[in-house]
């Protein structure tokens, strides 16, 4: 049927998106780079829950999409003060 | 499970969503400089990641998921642009190198090193280290 293909082609574009973002994370010359590789690896996660709610019917797994926003936002932020100040 | 043109429009919604959060990737890997890759990781991710939360709308279609779906796309759309610049701010104390391709700097020289504060006048202090460039910071047009 052609709506599993399209939520194949979803899950797949994520995972390809994930691999990318890995990469990054892994090369990423300096700090900072590792550190945005993090982010979107974070947005990669929370699209794959999303996905996976709206495939499942659980609205519940919504919740965990929402602290992993909240999460990395703190990380982030955590990680400039600590890069601001090591200088 | 809603009627079959809802659960296509959920799959297309989040189809484009996806996509844009693949061409954030592709921009963090591709992208020459700590800032473009930026640029390409905070704008495309918080777009794909706003359109899953979209698709997830019109397919509970429900009010308390609604609310929280839009409080956190209204979350997302506040903290990306705070969290990018933080950290496009420590990278640049940090002397993260500038792309070679890069023709203007506005805030080099700009930036106290010792007090971490911005001023109008450009004083470079003996410590800093300021690239020099090639051509004009101000190219001729014509």
């Amino acid at each position: 049927m052609m709506l599993d293909v399209l939520w194949s082609a979803i899950l797949v574009m994520l995972s390809a998106a994930f691999v990318l973002a890995f990469i990054r994370l892994v090369r990423g010359p300096r700090l900072p780079d590792r550190v945005i590789a993090l982010d979107l690896l974070t947005i990669v996660v929370m699209g794959f829950i999303i996905v996976y709610a709206v495939r499942s019917g659980q609205a519940a797994f919504l919740d965990v999409a929402i602290i992993l926003a909240l999460i990395s936002f703190v990380g982030t932020a955590a990680f400039a003060y600590y890069i601001e100040r090591r200088v | 499970m809603p009627a079959l043109v809802v659960q296509w429009i959920v799959a297309l919604v989040m189809l484009v969503g996806a996509f844009f959060i693949l061409l954030a990737s592709i921009g963090l890997l591709r992208m020459p400089d700590l800032f473009l890759r930026m640029s390409a990781t905070s704008k495309a991710g918080t777009l794909g990641a706003g359109l899953l939360l979209v698709g997830t709308i019109v397919h509970f279609w429900d009010f308390s998921i609604t609310t929280r779906t839009v409080a956190t796309i209204i979350f997302l759309l506040l903290t990306s642009p705070v969290a990018a610049h933080l950290i496009a701010r420590a990278a640049y104390f940090d002397g993260v190198p500038l792309w070679e391709g890069t023709r203007r700097d506005d805030l080099r020289g700009h930036y106290h090193t010792s007090t971490h504060t911005l001023d109008s006048v450009v004083r470079p202090a003996p410590d800093t280290e300021i690239p020099e460039m090639e051509g004009d910071d101000f190219p001729e047009e014509g």
